[in-house]
């Protein structure tokens, strides 16, 4: 069908042959706006990858993609201007399903640059669904003296209510705080008064579709940003402004997997991860999966791929010594993986594995606590 | 009044809730709530937002000029569509169907592929900033030989509770929105044809009825007036006033504009003075606790700003309609001071201090601070300059007042707030779905067919065709139940006892069919029936209401009790002789209490009282 829009505003779909075409019309491009620099304010650098934060509609699909920069987002959202003054940057533009470790490493790139270029902090725009994941691994390629805070929206940023405005003015309160660490800053709650900031290394989005989706697991969030008053609060846990000097490591190694178990998994499916480096398995309760499994796993292993347990329970810490089954995927070489989340811990097994060729100081680098995806005590666990 | 000469011209646009079992977007029942059972409540910010045209809607606009907070309430019967916390599911089909019945009534045209759109509506009642709507058919045809312009199908918003708190219960059931052309030219004309459109509505069987669950909205126009559209317009008796009144608003605006040209009256130098320490002892409880005045005067236009242009509404309403867009809680001019606490010597200083001539009006404000109070005048001087400009009827959107007058709401909003509904996916309506629909006979029709088949009064038939107890009526007439009978109780038994206070609403369908077949096998008289309904309204069954009547008897047994009554009046009855009847009737009705036909008692006691007479005669 043609989609033709009526002077009402309405559109409506008619067979192609019963159109004529007599001009066509060009969307009107967004007004963009010299942007002035405020004397006194601190320099941001804003990042944009893409996702809901930037999405419009797509007349090609009729859907939402992602089109926006970050100067259309400084265009929408007037108030950033009281806060910074900012230098956009657009990376990319993709929904963050079609991330990649590639684009995590141009990314660490561009931040690196940033930083060392003077940004005060940094913001980067990214769709929610692998906004964890990029998070974590931005965590681990760079150590950084300023907050690098990650921001989407859950609600596309094309409706009056999108949480898209508020995230990105509580991101931008985050960016120019005392942090000096990779965070997450996402709405807190259903309501618009608080965002959470999270670590990048802790966070998951833990529901499909409401604001409040970003959780921390294993820590509380790090700190808040109250709205609209943009009062930052951090916990002691965050990590401070300048505590890091500025470094990039951006190796990667892509070839790495993560596999969730399942009752009746069969083993065959090991044999799609023959010649990957690492993988990670979220396993049942305490870091299980079935005992049939482990001759198969064993094999893997042998073959040269370095192999971490995590929990599908996502809160609490893996042990692999109290049930039988536990002890023979030890003994058959499985690497505990504490209480990272699965998603963190294959983030870090791709840049252990960049950095660390020497499998079994790899395998004591993925027990030790890098960027705080490893907690040492389950103090605040469930 | 000569309405055609004045160049009338009226469409309407008609808001009808359809009672489809879940709401339009989502799997909600489309139950409204009592506040009070509220589960939850959360609040957000909305701000407007680009079309896709890259453009920002006036209407919208007009919204942001305040900066709002909204709170709303959640219910068990809502969920997270409601709360803008997940896309919506597809199109609701049942309610599409219906929409696409009432359109073939109307002779319309299905649009192939319908696509949802979200139409900008940031004042709060929708939690999206949006309301979704669909186009779904084109070009009808009404009985006046005007048109149907269109059918759409729209989500319900969130009812406002109070000021910007809302409840979501209402948002997301589905509305049909009717948009008649610009065909009507008196304001009868557009009662009738509001009329028809609701008759053909309710003939469909799937509407909701009540107050609120229909809506008006009056297009008007007159010659070198301007389109205004008067929102929520609920009572159908109002609508031909609402249009007198506006006719007569645009008149007296017109007449207005006439006189301050003449005057040479001109708004380009009004300038906003601070005033507020010329009211420093002043009485006025309004101006004492405000925190800053301001003024202006508008050259030329003593006595008009306070001239009234529809009952109870002056230029003055006009102009403080659009000063309460920043805020504050309206204006004052010199035309209705010295008034509200002013005293006559401060109406005195105010002129001197601002340099008003006689033919000179003096607005004030008072406010919070500096900046509100000059948003504020310049929307007066903006209402004002609109007022001596050449079309000083400015296109609006007005919401009614009681009795018909209205206010200012909004500009017209435009093309510009529409934006497509990228969440839900375009529905084709193919030939095969439109030539299926089956068309229900219409309410008229069915009256007509009543009135001839069941012998029954055609205004009566109306009354019953139009109750929403119709489906219980076609219900009892498929069971054998005489349709007078079942028509009597719909319309006038139950009728009375509601005004007796009577809950007849706790009546269920199965009670009154069982009292009609008790009626029709002669198990209770049809003069029960008032009473078996009050004590099923009280909170009996049927069947225990029924077993307080007497037991059922012949007619042999009921010829021993008139006998026994006759008896022991046999005086009264020898003295009254026939006109003895009346009282009898009830002495003896209520002995059998409802058990038998009350023409079956007065045959008999006629029949014994002609007797008696006779006997007494002889």
């Amino acid at each position: 069908m043609a989609v033709v829009k009526l002077s009402s505003g309405y559109n409506i779909g008619v067979p192609p042959l019963s159109c004529t075409c007599i001009e066509q019309s060009v969307p009107a491009p967004s007004r963009s706006r010299v942007m002035n620099k405020t004397v006194g304010l601190p320099d941001l650098s804003i990042i944009s990858t893409g996702g809901t934060i930037a999405s419009r509609i797509d007349y090609r699909t009729g859907s939402v993609s992602s089109q926006f920069d970050a100067s259309d987002i400084l265009t929408t959202i007037p108030e950033l201007a009281q806060i910074a003054n900012y230098r956009t940057l657009p990376l990319a533009a993709i929904l963050s399903e079609n991330m990649t470790p590639a684009i995590w490493q141009e990314l660490a790139r561009a931040v690196y640059t940033e930083i060392k270029n003077g940004a005060a902090g940094i913001i980067v725009t990214h769709g929610t669904d692998t906004m964890a994941y990029s998070a974590a691994a931005i965590s681990f390629m760079i150590d950084s003296p300023v907050p690098l805070i990650f921001v989407g929206s859950q609600r596309s940023a094309d409706r009056p209510s999108s949480d898209n405005a508020m995230n990105a003015v509580c991101a931008a309160a985050a960016a120019t705080s005392d942090l000096g660490e990779v965070a997450v800053v996402m709405h807190a709650t259903t309501n618009d008064d608080t965002c959470a900031i999270h670590r990048g290394t802790r966070v998951r989005k833990m529901h499909t579709s409401r604001r409040d989706a970003f959780q921390s697991v294993g820590l509380p969030a790090i700190g808040s940003v109250a709205y609209p008053s943009r009062a930052v609060n951090l916990t002691t846990d965050a990590v401070r402004r300048g505590k890091h000097k500025l470094a990039l490591h951006d190796n990667l190694e892509p070839h790495c997997a993560l596999l969730q178990f399942y009752p009746g998994m069969s083993p065959d499916i090991f044999r799609a991860y023959e010649g990957y480096n690492g993988l990670v398995i979220s396993g049942t309760g305490l870091g299980h999966v079935s005992t049939l499994l482990i001759p198969a796993i064993t094999k893997l292993i042998e073959a040269g791929t370095l192999v971490v347990m995590t929990s599908q329970c996502m809160h609490g810490r893996v042990c692999d010594r109290v049930y039988d089954t536990g002890r023979d995927l030890l003994n058959a070489g499985v690497i505990e993986g504490g209480d990272m989340l699965p998603e963190a811990a294959l983030v870090k097994l791709m840049w252990v594995l960049g950095n660390e060729k020497d499998k079994i100081k790899a395998a004591a680098m993925m027990q030790t606590d890098l960027k705080g995806e490893l907690n040492r005590r389950s103090a605040h666990g469930l | 009044m000569d309405y055609k000469a004045l160049g009338l011209i009226a469409g309407i646009e008609i808001h009808q809730q359809l009672d489809t079992r879940e709401k339009l977007f989502c799997h909600c029942p489309t139950k409204l709530r009592e506040s009070g059972e509220h589960s939850g409540e959360f609040f957000r910010f909305l701000r407007a937002t680009e079309s896709e045209m890259g453009e920002i809607d006036r209407a919208a606009k007009e919204e942001m000029k305040r900066d709002r907070k909204f709170l709303y309430y959640t219910y068990d019967t809502t969920c997270l569509v409601e709360n803008d916390e997940e896309p919506p599911a597809p199109l609701n089909d049942e309610a599409l169907s219906v929409c696409l019945t009432i359109g073939k009534m109307f002779g319309m045209t299905p649009i192939p592929q319908i696509h949802v759109m979200r139409k900008l509506v940031i004042d709060g009642s929708n939690t999206s900033g949006f309301q979704r709507t669909a186009l779904v058919a084109v070009r009808g045809a009404l009985p006046n030989g005007g048109e149907i312009e269109t059918i759409c199908l729209e989500e319900e918003a969130a009812q406002r509770v109070k000021d910007d708190l809302f409840s979501l219960d209402r948002l997301g059931i589905p509305l049909i929105e009717i948009t008649t052309s610009p065909c009507m030219h008196t304001p009868e004309e557009v009662q009738k044809v509001a009329e028809y459109i609701g008759m053909v509505l309710r003939s469909t069987g799937k509407v909701k009825r009540g107050i609120g669950t229909i809506r008006q909205d009056v297009n008007i126009s007159i010659a070198s007036g301007a389109r205004v559209e008067i929102k929520g317009v609920q009572e159908l008796d109002l609508i031909a006033e609402v249009v007198r009144r506006e006719v007569q608003r645009q008149q007296a605006l017109l007449a207005i504009c006439d006189e301050l040209k003449k005057r040479n009256a001109s708004v380009a130098h009004a300038a906003s003075q601070d005033v507020t320490s010329l009211f420093k002892e002043t009485k006025s409880a309004v101006l004492k606790k405000a925190k800053r005045i301001s003024a202006i005067n508008l050259k030329g236009f003593a006595g008009l700003v306070g001239r009234e242009i529809q009952p109870g509404r002056r230029l003055g309403s006009e102009m403080s309609d659009y000063a309460k867009k920043c805020g504050v809680g309206g204006i004052f001019h010199t035309d209705e001071l010295p008034a509200y606490g002013v005293t006559a010597e401060e109406v005195t200083m105010l002129r001197s201090y601002m340099h008003a001539e006689e033919q000179d009006c003096v607005i004030i404000v008072s406010g919070a601070n500096e900046k509100q109070t000059a948003c504020a005048l310049n929307q007066v001087i903006i209402r004002a300059g609109i007022a001596l400009s050449d079309n000083p009827v400015p296109e609006e959107t007005r919401k009614m007042l009681e009795e018909g007058s209205t206010a200012y709401m909004r500009p017209l909003p435009g093309a510009a707030r529409m934006y497509p509904e990228t969440d839900v996916l375009p529905v084709i309506i193919g030939g095969e779905r439109w030539n299926a629909v089956i068309l229900p006979e219409l309410l008229t029709h069915k009256a007509q067919r009543y009135a001839k088949d069941y012998a029954i009064d055609l205004n009566y038939a109306l009354q019953l065709a139009t109750s929403d107890k119709l489906p219980l009526f076609e219900r009892a007439v498929n069971e054998k139940i005489k349709p007078k009978l079942a028509a009597f109780t719909i319309l006038s038994t139950a009728t009375e006892l509601r005004r007796d206070g009577v809950d007849i609403r706790a009546v269920t369908d199965e009670s009154y069919l069982v009292i009609w077949h008790a009626v029709e096998n002669g198990r209770a008289a049809k003069e029960a029936i008032p009473a078996l309904l009050r004590s099923i309204a009280a909170g009996s069954t049927a069947d225990s209401a029924l077993a307080q009547l007497a037991p059922a008897i012949s007619r042999a047994e009921l010829e021993t009790v008139v006998k026994k009554i006759i008896a022991t009046r046999s005086d009264f009855v020898k003295e009254k002789g026939t006109a003895a009847l009346g009282p009898l009737m009830g002495l003896v009705m209520e002995e059998v209490r409802g058990t038998v036909d009350g023409k079956l008692v007065s045959e008999i006691l006629r029949k014994e009282i002609d007797a008696a007479v006779a006997d007494k005669n002889r």
